[in-house]
């Protein structure tokens, strides 16, 4: 099966760690970089709303964290079906390695959500239908992470979370518009997050940060698959070359 | 026939076993022999297509089984280390339903006459909770009696038996194998079959 | 092909049977957990109204998650699961018998008692035919969802727990619907839409769950 495609090489964990290890420096240094200037729009440059004072500035947090919080979901379903369909190693450990930056990233809209909500809403948490399905998107972050910590073997936890993540992908959509449904039944409409009127910088800073999050995603997920991959393949030569290498 | 093709086990970081190959025919009987823990039960797993292999293949009539689930699954038999049989149920009743699920038509008459020959004549009607460690293998074994699949894999099969059910057993096997059926098995009391060629292979 | 369906309900069915204690403990749990919630809320009638198909589908989804790691753990057990894996036919019309024994068994008695505990709540009798229909709509879709957390949970150390912990999420699209078609009765606003919806979660469950379910059990067999 190796050596039927090409890309498998790239599959490979061995041909994969030295890789990884050489893309992880840039994209730390590209989300330093989008984080300074999506702080700079978003903190100096973007302009005191007439409404929210400048409590609103949390959005620049608050709006990041949520969209990566739903788009690592969708790559970490997308892992898990290259892996289930291919077999491949490095798919499950993709998918392994990016669920705590997943989960965090809910936790963080989740939060900031809830400090934003208190000046406006009056309250720390009301059951508005987008932060209710977070906190649903949450609970599968944890259901995930706590399945694939229950099962002893590495492969088998590879497939059963890719299988999880695949039915909790169908699973998603269904669970937004139910939420959303059953909350324009019993609340009326929330107040509107994304105004249309919102300023052409504050979208910039928006964007901004949301590239930081996702290249800090992916510099944190890499280094977390490195790891994993040191650890699985502890018995292997590519492994014990690696470290003999660090060591000297 | 059945063949492995340069099969590797790998369980957990073990490498169980790697590169082995091996073919068999019609009326053979294949002995897998190893100390504990050489992945005799994990190639058998292998063979009835529950535990996909790390590398390699293995064939039934020259095409893969895991292109043809189905229909190898419709020639193959397999008894593993537990019984498979539901404490709740009588003998007969256990009987019945693997036959149905195997999708097999079983008649009762079959089905009775198949838990006398395991010596549980009188003992149809009583719930397996209520019957010994052999007896519960011999309700297992009844399975054996109508079993007319080709490839049969067998997991221990003595074990709990006393001498009477081994020399049984033992007939049962041989008399599989002159229909042209194929065997293979784990065993660690050599038991001698009388019929077909007895092949042994050793892992680890 | 249809036959191994049957054949797998009859069986199942016949241990359930034997096995009867298990089905009442779990009709048992529904109806303590469903009186409870008046002793800590108080008795006033409006309020209570208000609260009962919440309530009354909360302890559905609760008793249902009880039957749930037994599905096929008892079968895993006895090596009898891997004999159904074995069988000549694809492993997802086993585990569709599966499915409805199992929804025969913990959501058909839910259903079937609901109507009582709903005159608990001083629920009308449009809104406890409702009731009535949704438990018996939206449960085999609960029967389904918990089927994949089953298998893939099968084994494993607290599997209890954990199953609760992926299953119960996914559960939430049938609460809403459930609890809506009883709330949208009471409110006078007819439940015939929320009804369609669970029908149609139901359908999809039934339909795709199985598949998925054989998916995680084969990895559980490996």
């Amino acid at each position: 099966m190796n050596d039927r495609f090409n890309l498998y090489r790239f599959a490979s964990p061995a041909t994969f760690y030295p890789l990884a290890g050489r893309m992880i420096p840039w994209f730390a240094a590209a989300a330093v970089l989008f984080g300074l200037a999506g702080l700079y729009l978003g903190m100096l440059v973007a302009p005191t709303d007439f409404q929210q004072g400048e409590g609103y500035r949390i959005i620049f947090i608050h709006v990041p964290t949520s969209w990566m919080s739903m788009f690592i979901y969708l790559v970490m379903a997308f892992w898990a079906a290259i892996g289930l369909a291919f077999n491949t190693r490095l798919s499950g450990m993709m998918a392994q390695a990016l669920a705590p930056t997943g989960a965090l990233m809910a936790f963080l809209s989740l939060w900031t959500g809830a400090l934003w909500g208190k000046p406006m809403w009056g309250a720390w948490w009301v059951w508005d239908a987008r932060l209710t399905s977070e906190l649903i998107l949450l609970f599968l972050y944890i259901g995930y992470m706590a399945l694939v910590a229950a099962i002893d073997d590495p492969r088998r936890a590879d497939k059963a979370g890719g299988v999880l993540l695949l039915v909790g992908v169908v699973n998603v959509p269904i669970i937004y518009f139910s939420v959303k449904w059953w909350n324009t039944l019993h609340q009326g409409s929330s107040v509107n997050l994304t105004k249309s009127s919102m300023a052409e910088t504050m979208l910039w800073g928006m964007l901004l940060m949301a590239l930081s999050f996702w290249m800090y995603s992916i510099a944190v997920a890499l280094t977390r698959a490195r790891t994993l991959m040191l650890e699985r393949e502890r018995h292997t030569d590519w492994v014990k070359a690696e470290l003999a290498e660090t060591q000297r | 026939m059945l063949e492995a093709d340069n099969l590797e086990c790998v369980r957990g970081e073990r490498r169980l076993f790697a590169g082995l190959s091996f073919t068999l025919e019609g009326g053979e009987l294949l002995y897998l022999q190893g100390r504990n823990g050489a992945g005799k039960t994990s190639l058998l797993r292998m063979l009835i297509g529950l535990l996909p292999p790390e590398a390699g293949e293995i064939r039934w009539q020259g095409e893969a089984i895991h292109r043809q689930a189905d229909a190898f699954r419709a020639e193959l038999c397999y008894l593993g280390h537990l019984n498979a049989i539901k404490e709740e149920l009588t003998p007969l009743e256990n009987l019945l339903a693997s036959a149905h699920l195997a999708g097999e038509s079983l008649s009762e008459d079959d089905a009775l006459d198949a838990l006398e020959q395991v010596g549980l004549a009188g003992r149809e009607d009583l719930a397996c909770k209520y019957l010994s460690q052999g007896q519960k293998r011999r309700v297992s074994l009844a399975r054996l009696v109508k079993e007319q699949r080709a490839l049969w894999v067998l997991d221990e099969p003595f074990v709990a038996l006393d001498v009477a059910a081994v020399d049984w057993l033992a007939g049962l096997i041989s008399a599989h194998l002159q229909r042209g059926g194929l065997a293979v098995m784990t065993t660690h009391q050599p038991v001698a079959i009388p019929a077909g060629t007895v092949r042994e292979l050793r892992i680890g | 092909m249809f036959k191994i369906i049957t054949s797998v309900i009859a069986r199942d069915l016949k241990l359930a049977m034997r096995r009867q204690a298990d089905i009442v403990s779990a009709l048992f749990f529904f109806i303590i957990v469903v009186s409870l919630f008046p002793l800590g809320i108080g008795p006033e009638p409006d309020l209570l109204r208000k609260l009962a198909p919440g309530v009354l589908w909360v302890a559905a989804l609760l008793a249902t998650m009880l039957s749930l790691p037994r599905m096929f753990a008892d079968d895993h057990r006895d090596g009898t699961l891997e004999q159904l894996a074995l069988a000549p036919h694809p492993l997802g019309m086993v585990i569709t018998g599966k499915v409805i024994a199992h929804w025969l068994v913990s959501g058909l008695p839910l259903a079937m008692i609901a109507p009582v505990l709903g005159i608990q709540f001083d629920l009308s009798s449009d809104a406890l035919l409702v009731l009535t229909g949704a438990i018996l709509l939206g449960t085999p879709a609960l029967s389904g969802i918990g089927a994949i957390g089953a298998a893939l949970t099968l084994g494993l150390r607290g599997g209890g727990v954990l199953l609760s912990l992926l299953v119960l999420p996914l559960y939430i699209p049938v609460l809403i619907f459930g609890a809506g078609a009883v709330d949208a009765t009471v409110s006078g606003l007819g439940g015939e839409g929320h009804l369609s919806l669970l029908a149609a979660m139901t359908l999809a469950a039934i339909g795709f769950a199985p598949w998925a379910s054989a998916a995680a059990l084969k990895i559980a067999l490996e």
